[in-house]
């Protein structure tokens, strides 16, 4: 019997031996969001093992950074995590003006928090709102796109570009929101926590998503900590840490916010911290716009710090003014020196703490450069995550990770 | 309870490993040392287990290529963090490029799985034990490790190459 099946059909030699069926999920499929493959091996329904195969954009970003001025390194940032770019952009100036030694006016940073909450806004509503296609709920996914628009309508007016932002400068900003810039940022606080209510309405309490997402792809505390998980992941599990909370950069520790938390860690979990951290980012921008606006006369105009060896000059001083074309050429071509020095910086990136390791060795560009990629250290865990469940909730389990290719590669 | 800082943590390492730790340092407030290579699981072990310290979370894994240091020319960095004292940890170890060898940290950290792997991937640090020590972001087939210094980025000025396919040079019309 056997002989003839095979002699027909031709199975790999001991597939019916085996009992088991070998899936390839990806690279390029539907529902894993970016180039990742996963082969798993399935009995039944059941998944038995998964294992991970990565690095199919793996660009190398580290060793590019070996050869660039820290001014060039943001655009290679842009292509981590390019769901929210202006946040790694502006953990790498952060990283640089700790190197560096910049003080940044208050103004600045809070013009910052604005930019990196509205960012995290645009991350977590793909997040969740690709949670809710994969379950088969395309409709939330439609209401919450077009405040993803107006956030980069935004950044357009603040950069001039939408999703590799490659936004600010070391010091600050490359020149003051405009008027256009405030207009479409009062009409996302007034519009888009409607558009997120309404949203949650559809899922939150829903039987049937709740159904599909309780208790699938869940986590331990503990084991999230083994895993090296931070960001929402890690707080569904039900660990507060936070980075703009333990160690506050550009000013957080002026804003008055909660950390959401989960107890199971599971899907579920994730997707409502997610939810719930979107209206602390609301809250936050109310916030640091109320601040921003309080700055009055020459305050109100500033939007960078004074840091001439790596802060582009006004085009009109270099006409006229010596020193500021010298620094002009010295920045244009690389040829500021880097000071000697060893760093690291993270920031609360949407995915969890994003982390700059820079050596400088007092050249120009630096020594060694390595990011600390959240999305890359707690994939390892999918294995883990997936193992017993079933194959539909393994794709559940990969949207509500949050996975960015551009990320995982670096 | 006092709170812990660098002082005590360094103090405590002193004890336990005496003259063993070097390189003390604390750029940007952020305690740095040096410890020998055949220590480094003894090191994370005692950092993990010892009530006060607690260093439970391994942020960062990863590896410096020195190619001016002789016989100790790849470095590991591990970056640690005590979360419920909120304070962070940095530890090198120097291993020979020729003869890179250095125990794995897996059996006390998962995470470590893949930042070893990658680095693996990047230096070719040999990471004794590790269960899966396979390239992770290039291609199997490759031979070399990309991120030591002796491999250069491409010149900039090469000719060679038709420039139009890559986004560079050619007519602009």
């Amino acid at each position: 019997m056997s002989d003839i099946l095979h002699h027909n059909i031709k199975l790999p030699k001991g597939a019916i031996e085996k009992e088991t069926t070998t899936l390839n999920l990806g690279p390029t499929h539907p529902a894993t969001h970016g180039v990742m493959q996963n082969i798993i091996e399935l009995d039944g329904e059941r998944i038995v093992s998964a294992e991970q195969t990565i690095g199919y954009i793996h660009r190398a970003f580290e060793k590019l950074a070996e050869r660039r001025p820290l001014f060039q390194i943001t655009t290679l940032t842009d292509r981590l995590n390019y769901c929210s770019a202006p946040l790694n952009n502006m953990g790498w100036h952060l990283t640089c003006e700790k190197l560096l030694g910049i003080q940044t006016p208050k103004r600045v940073d809070y013009l910052r928090v604005i930019i990196m909450e509205l960012s995290r806004i645009t991350d977590h509503l793909i997040c969740n709102s690709i949670v809710g296609v994969d379950s088969g709920a395309f409709t939330g996914f439609l209401y919450v796109m077009q405040y993803r628009e107006l956030v980069y309508e935004i950044y357009e007016e603040i950069c001039g570009a939408r999703l590799t932002t490659n936004m600010g400068r070391i010091g600050g900003f490359e020149r003051n929101f405009n008027d256009t810039a405030w207009k479409k940022l009062d009409k996302f606080l007034v519009e888009f926590p409607k558009a997120w209510k309404e949203f949650g309405n559809l899922f939150l309490r829903n039987r049937i998503f709740m159904d599909r997402l309780i208790g699938t792809g869940a986590i331990s505390a503990e084991r999230a900590l083994n895993y090296g998980f931070t960001g929402p992941n890690l707080r569904a599990a039900g660990v507060d840490y936070d980075v703009r909370v333990h160690t506050p950069y550009s000013s957080y520790q002026d804003f008055n916010f909660t950390i959401p938390v989960g107890t199971t860690g599971d899907n579920y979990d994730r997707f409502l911290v997610r939810d719930q951290e979107v209206w602390q980012s609301i809250s936050i921008i109310q916030q640091a716009y109320q601040k921003v606006q309080e700055f009055k006369g020459a305050e109100a105009e500033v939007y960078h710090a004074d840091a001439p060896e790596y802060y582009l000059p006004e085009k009109e001083l270099v006409y006229t003014r010596m020193e500021s074309l010298i620094w002009h050429f010295k920045i244009v071509m690389g040829e500021t020196e880097i000071p000697k020095g060893e760093v690291y910086n993270s920031i609360e990136g949407a995915n969890g703490e994003l982390g700059f390791y820079l050596i400088s060795d007092g050249g120009r560009t630096p020594y060694r450069l390595h990011f600390r990629r959240p999305c890359f250290i707690y994939y390892q865990a999918y294995s883990e995550l997936t193992k017993g469940g079933m194959l539909s909730d393994a794709i559940m389990t990969m949207s509500s990770l949050n996975l960015i290719a551009g990320e995982l590669d670096a | 309870m006092m709170a812990l800082n660098n002082e005590i943590v360094k103090q405590k390492l002193v004890e336990k490993f005496g003259e063993q730790l070097t390189n003390w340092e604390e750029p940007y407030n952020f305690l740095t040392f040096v410890a020998p290579k055949d220590l480094n699981l003894k090191v994370l072990q005692f950092l993990y287990d010892d009530e006060t310290l607690k260093f439970r979370f391994l942020t960062d894994l990863c590896a410096v290529h020195y190619p001016d240091r002789k016989g100790e020319e790849v470095a590991v960095v591990y970056h640690l963090h005590n979360l419920e004292n909120n304070i962070r940890v940095r530890f090198k170890v120097y291993t020979d490029a020729e003869k890179t060898e250095v125990y794995t940290a897996t059996a006390l950290y998962e995470a470590a799985n893949w930042m070893e792997r990658e680095t693996y991937d990047f230096f070719g640090v040999n990471f004794i034990g590790h269960p899966n020590l396979k390239r992770i972001l290039n291609v199997d087939e490759m031979d070399y490790f990309p991120l030591r210094k002796q491999y250069p980025l491409e010149d900039q000025t090469r000719v060679d190459k038709d420039d139009e396919m890559f986004g560079r040079g050619g007519s602009i019309l």
